[in-house]
């Protein structure tokens, strides 16, 4: 169940940010980067434009930590520009070099026009269509070797940054897994490096292009007239403007749209979790009213984000073509004045055209950018967690383990200034069996915890065989202990994995055997593929019951000193709770045990009872000495097992 | 996808509109250039200087023309995309609440939740852009084209050799890249598969030390997924240079053959930049069209998942003519049945004092267990709150094995039914027929005599206050999430009802008592008070029937059992129904049926049951001191 709504957390965030606003990148004829397949381009990528960005909190340093990332792959980077730069050059070269065909073709037609016998010169022009064939040629392949480098530049940068994420979560502690949701983690192994990769891999080149694009064109066009530059670029101020103006109109739509969008979802998700409740008193109708007042305002708020986004292009295509007919007008008068060729007006549309898209995308890439480095921010945020203590050089080991388990004075809290455990002392010797009992939700994983050393004590120790366990390597105290509980955890993967998972190394009959003695062996020779059943990705292909004998055959197969097991049973059949009964108790046999007791014969033959309730252990002590006490424990035992006197009085 | 387009239905007119104004938009986008050759050919080439302010002016009306349309375009298409998405979700959302649990099981509730929110949203979106760009885009091709020609048919071939392959090489990489990228995708997935099994699992993983092992599996999948983006984004990384080529070399040839077109003076100069800047609109519209395919298989899987959805027909409906108990021919002695079902019913519409359902419980418990059995056989008699099950055969969709097989029992008003049994053993199935939840396979359910089937829904579940097992609390106050049980619910009663479910004391505790807000989904109270909550809320509800699906199992002893002690009052006149695992909570039931693989293997009380039941006993050894059986 968790599983789902992690996965549904996971997804959600992405697919909501990028779901209705992704589709605002004007479509223009922009020659650069303008196809994005698979993600982004039109499709439901995460940038948007117009859209609320995420800013990063420390811009300028995040952004130095991400090239840190990028400094290992330098000289490819080094490529990347260079290709790029040369590319664009070529690229703006081209117009000017093609101007000198029209100009001459030009005259040749003017000269037909007033009569003069002219042929076109096919030398000059088989030359020019050479020149550009060529340049076209060199700046599309750099264009191509650009790419090809950001390729692998962009892959390898977020490999390196999956990989530490990952490292970083199996060095951190539990204290910071129970403190934060699985999709929020999720989210940033998953859409945050999404978003890093496609920035890298997509609009960082576009960024170099773009730039070198303006600066180039607008040097082009100086050499070839001043003063037909100076008016193209009077448009630019304008397009800033509208650009601008329309951002910050849209964002604010964005997000009410978005707002009312959360609200929607939230509705939805209430209304169908709740489905059988909404039933049950008969609320359909208003469960709908409520659905259509959030539903009518959602539709006010999205299509005016929508309309006020969509207008961005038309607007900047109007800038555009007044450029247009400014060129065509005064490029044509001064034509006729002799101040500039006629091919020096194709040239000027093209370069126009150069500069002004990317404009129109200074928006668009300053959005991106952000919440990039927002992401990366995050990432960074998560690998920069303060991690587990390490493990002590010298560390102590424990050569044959009999099991003896001491608690001395020990003080434990999850939140500082709210003490759970004060001055516990317990002594557990060898093959004893330990009951943890109390109400759900008292808190018994917490013992699981310390002894696992899961979290650290806060004072005094606890020693296994006599030997501290903070002076063990993690791994070899919990090599010591055998862990059965209720949440069992199976992983996406055959039968005989999952039980292996106990022991490294362990060979196929070791498996059955430990799969026999957890009585487990029958169900899964039932199976059509026995052990190499393939356990889906909710284990829904087995039964609660069967999975807990499966972790039970994956302790005996880990064979360890100390045994952690919880009782519980309560989703699991009579017959199978039978098995796991017996297979439990000949699991505890000769091993000291700790168990999160449910059943009366564990607890009456345990040797000491812990009572928890509330986070931490209130009482501690044998049946008959607590049952003396008349507390808590009484009071427990009597509801839960006896004859219930409480009963004659209730229902 | 292209049925969900009847949805696009009221918009006809909009949508013509859209069309008629984006049309006239790519118009004035195609005029323009004809009017630059115009400036060209007759305006520099003659030098008329007037002739270019003329021709200048014009295309600038032009050009603000063509604006006007487009920003009038996005206005309608934006508002008529967002009502399409409206009335899609809306119909989506109203078309699920009538789905029984049965169709929710079928297609499952996190998925209903993604086909009603982010499915919508995509299909909404795609529409939105193809409103944008799928209109314009064949327009612009096909007057680029038109005009195209115009200019000069003897360039015409030039095109007619490009397009093609433009198209194969679009087609080419959206053949090979799509999959690509899907296969992509099925390796994100997998790492998002490696990340959650190790953040749910990471109790066991280190209890294991398979810190370093799971380490390895995710390199492996990390590794694998980046040598896929290099290897696709690589093979990506061709198309933009190879469309720019194309593109570019379009121009190239259309200045050599328009240079050998000039020459033999069959070609005007100015024509020539038109065409240009033709074949670029024309190549352009194609990218886009191609990258709208790229979209609409995406909307295509949101469009399929919405209309499964829809196709689905909710098998539980009302019936035409719903029955009333008035009408139920069981009742045969009316004056009797009245006289019963008076003080019943203003128990239930007006609130009854205490006092009187206090001493009615006494008489009722007076009468034993001898009365009791009489009702069982009489079934229908007119009383409030008789439910009946009656030879019930129930299995879940595609299930191999019936949940309820052959279950026969009843509960009268005054008694409490306790229904125990293992897990899997059918008891919650059981209870959630009652409510109609489901229909069953064979026999029937009866409430006041009446098939549940023969009732509407409403009439049905005004009777009935349902505790489920999971108690679900919605966003909202206190206040309002126990008033949920009964809307016109005063203050008072909402009060009391809080009271009876031992709420009072943790909501007095709250920030803002009964005004305290309550996060979705219950999140921020605990297991325990939530439960309460949920009893409260059918608490206030004074219904008929009383349904606990194992409603008390958060509550710790005392809480519990003050609670059953205050339920047991405020629940004497009405008939009671406990699904429970504790032996406790059920040995003091009037009667317990003892379910065991969805058949029913023992009906009695505590003593008789342990007398006769071998089950009940099994159940019984397992929870009780040897000492408290006997």
């Amino acid at each position: 169940m968790s599983r789902d709504s992690v996965s549904r957390d996971g997804v959600s965030r992405d697919r909501m940010s990028g779901g209705p606003l992704a589709q605002q990148r004007p479509a223009g004829p922009a020659l650069p980067g303008g196809f994005r397949p698979g993600r982004g381009g039109f499709g439901g990528g995460g940038h948007g434009f117009g859209r609320p960005v995420e800013k990063a909190r420390d811009f300028k340093g995040t952004l130095k930590r991400l090239a840190i990332y990028l400094k290992p792959m330098w000289p490819r980077l080094a490529v990347v520009v260079l290709a790029a730069v040369a590319s664009t050059a070529l690229g703006v070269i081209s117009p000017k070099v093609m101007g000198k065909a029209i100009t001459n073709l030009g005259r040749t037609f003017g000269m037909r026009l007033i009569g003069l016998p002219a042929g076109v010169d096919f030398r000059y022009i088989g030359h020019i269509v050479l020149w550009l064939a060529g340049l076209y040629i060199a700046s599309s392949l750099f264009n191509y070797v650009m790419q090809y480098t950001m390729a692998g530049v962009a892959q390898k940068t977020v490999f390196a940054m999956r990989r530490d994420m990952n490292d970083k979560l199996a060095r951190l502690p539990l204290r910071f897994f129970d403190g934060r949701t699985h999709g929020e983690i999720m989210s940033r192994m998953t859409n945050d490096i999404d978003n890093i990769s496609m920035t890298l891999q997509q609009s960082l080149g576009q960024l170099i292009t773009s730039f070198v694009g303006i600066i180039g064109a607008i040097i082009m066009m100086f050499t070839i007239s001043w003063l037909l530059t100076l008016i193209c670029l009077l448009t630019l101020p304008l397009s800033f403007f509208v650009t601008a103006t329309i951002a910050r109109l849209s964002q604010r739509n964005f997000a009410a749209q978005q707002m009312e969008l959360g609200l929607l979802n939230g509705h939805v998700e209430e209304m169908y979790t709740g489905h059988k409740i909404v039933k049950a008193f008969g609320h359909e109708g208003k469960a709908i009213d409520q659905f259509s007042q959030i539903n009518e305002r959602l539709y006010n708020a999205a299509w005016r984000a929508q309309f006020i986004s969509g207008i961005i292009f038309p607007l900047m295509n109007f800038m555009n073509n007044i450029g247009y007919v400014l060129i065509c007008v005064i490029g044509g008068i001064m034509v006729t004045k002799r101040r500039i060729e006629l091919g020096d007006i194709t040239a000027f549309i093209q370069y126009q055209r150069m500069f002004t898209m990317p404009i129109a995308q200074t928006a668009n890439i300053v959005n991106i950018l952000q919440s990039t480095v927002a992401s990366a921010e995050r990432v960074f945020e998560l690998l920069d967690e303060p991690e587990e203590i390490p493990d002590t050089a010298a560390a102590a080991t424990i050569a044959s383990p009999r099991g003896e388990v001491k608690f001395q004075n020990v003080r434990f809290s999850y939140k500082k200034g709210v003490p759970l455990i004060e001055n516990l002392n317990m002594q557990v010797r060898p093959g004893q069996t330990i009951a943890i009992v109390g109400p759900t939700g008292a808190g018994k994983t917490t013992l699981v915890n310390l002894l696992m050393r899961f979290y650290e004590i806060d004072g005094g120790s606890i020693t296994i065989d006599g030997v501290d366990i903070r002076d063990l390597k993690r791994g070899e105290l919990r090599r010591l202990f055998g862990m059965v509980l209720q949440d069992t955890w199976l992983f996406n993967g055959t039968i005989r994995d999952n039980i292996a998972y106990g022991r490294e190394g362990a060979t196929d009959e070791e498996i059955v055997r430990a799969a026999r003695a957890a009585q487990a062996d029958h169900f899964i020779r039932a199976l059509p593929d026995g052990y190499n059943t393939i356990l889906n990705e909710e284990a829904s292909n087995i039964s609660q019951g069967e999975r807990q004998l499966l972790t039970i055959a994956r302790a005996f197969l880990a064979d360890p000193a100390i045994l952690i097991l919880d009782e519980a049973t309560s989703s699991v059949d009579t017959r199978t709770e039978i098995y796991i009964q017996k297979a439990m108790a000949e699991l505890m046999k000769g091993r000291t045990s700790f168990v999160i007791a449910h059943r009366l014969s564990t607890i009456r033959n345990a040797e000491s009872i812990l009572v928890m309730n509330n986070g931490s252990i209130i009482e501690t002590g044998t049946h008959g000495q607590l049952l003396a006490k008349g507390s808590l424990y009484a009071d427990l035992y009597n509801s839960q097992f006896a004859k219930a006197h409480v009963d004659d009085q209730a229902v | 996808m292209v049925k969900l387009f009847r949805f696009l239905k009221p918009y006809r007119v909009q949508i013509a509109f859209v069309v008629g104004l984006v049309f006239l938009q790519t118009l004035s986008e195609l005029y323009l250039p004809t009017l630059m050759s115009d400036i060209v050919n007759t305006g520099i080439m003659r030098s008329d200087v007037d002739y270019i302010w003329k021709v200048g002016r014009l295309m600038l009306l032009v050009a603000l023309g063509g604006t006007t349309c487009s920003i009038a375009a996005a206005f309608l298409s934006a508002r008529t995309a967002m009502g399409f998405g409206k009335a899609l979700r809306a119909r989506i959302f109203a078309h699920v609440e009538k789905f029984s649990l049965h169709e929710f099981d079928k297609i499952g509730t996190p998925s209903l939740i993604t086909r009603n929110t982010n499915d919508v949203t995509q299909v909404q979106m795609v529409t939105m852009v193809m409103m944008r760009m799928m209109i314009s885009a064949p327009i612009m091709c096909i007057g680029g084209i038109i005009m195209a020609l115009s200019k000069d048919r003897g360039l015409a071939w030039v095109l007619a050799v490009v397009l093609p392959v433009l198209a194969v090489i679009v087609a080419f990489v959206a053949n090979r890249g799509l999959p690509l990228f899907r296969t992509i995708q099925e390796k994100i997935d997998r790492i998002n598969l490696i990340v959650r099994e190790n953040l749910e699992g990471i109790r066991v993983i280190r209890a294991f030390n398979r810190t370093d092992y799971e380490r390895k599996r995710f390199h492996d999948a990390n590794l694998d997924l980046t040598e896929t983006s290099v290897r696709v984004n690589r093979l990506m990384a061709l198309l933009m240079p190879v469309m720019m080529l194309i593109m570019n070399s379009t121009t190239v040839a259309i200045i050599w053959f328009g240079a050998v077109r000039i020459d033999r003076g069959t070609l005007e100069i100015g024509n020539m930049m038109a065409f240009f800047q033709y074949s670029m609109q024309i190549m352009m519209s194609l990218l886009m069209a191609s990258m709208l395919f790229v979209m609409i298989p995406r909307a295509q899987a949101s469009a399929d998942r919405i209309n499964e959805v829809l196709a689905v027909e909710p098998e539980i409906n009302d019936p035409e003519m719903p029955r009333h108990e008035t009408s139920d021919p069981a009742a045969t002695d009316p004056a009797m049945a009245e006289s019963e079902s008076e003080s019943e019913s203003e128990g239930k519409i007006n609130t009854k004092s205490d006092g009187e359902r206090g001493s009615e419980s006494e008489s009722r418990s007076g009468s034993g267990s001898g009365g009791r059995s009489i009702s069982t056989g009489l079934g229908a008699d007119g009383e409030k709150g008789h439910v009946e099950f009656r030879d019930v055969t129930f299995r879940y969709h595609g299930a191999e094995e019936p949940a309820l097989r052959d279950v026969s029992f009843c509960a009268c008003p005054g008694e409490v039914v306790a229904i125990i049994g293992g897990t899997g053993s059918g008891k919650s199935t059981l209870v959630s027929l009652i409510p109609r939840f489901y229909d069953v396979g064979d026999g029937c359910v009866l409430v006041d005599g009446v098939d549940v089937r023969e009732m509407t829904q409403e009439q049905l579940r005004a009777k009935i206050g349902f505790v489920p097992q999971k108690a679900v609390l919605f966003s909202g106050t206190v206040a309002d999430n126990i008033r949920y049980g009964k809307e016109d619910a005063t203050d008072d009663e909402i009060r009391r009802a809080a009271e009876i479910a031992q709420a009072l004391d943790f909501i007095s505790e709250m920030k803002d008592g009964f005004d305290s807000e309550i996060a979705q989904g219950g999140t921020n109270v605990s297991g325990g008070q939530r439960q309460r909550l949920a009893i409260a809320r059918a608490l206030v509800r004074r219904p008929e029937i009383y349904v606990f699906d194992d409603s008390f199992s958060a509550l710790d002893f005392k809480t519990d059992a003050r609670l059953r002690a205050a339920l047991k009052k405020e629940t004497a006149g009405a008939t009671v129904l406990i699904v429970a695992q504790r032996v406790s909570t059920v040995m003091s039931a009037d009667r317990i049926v003892v379910l065991d693989q969805g058949r029913v293997v023992g009906i009695g009380t505590h003593r008789d049951l342990l007398k006769t039941c071998e089950v009940y006993r099994e159940i019984v050894s397992s929870q009780l001191p040897e000492e408290e059986i006997a």
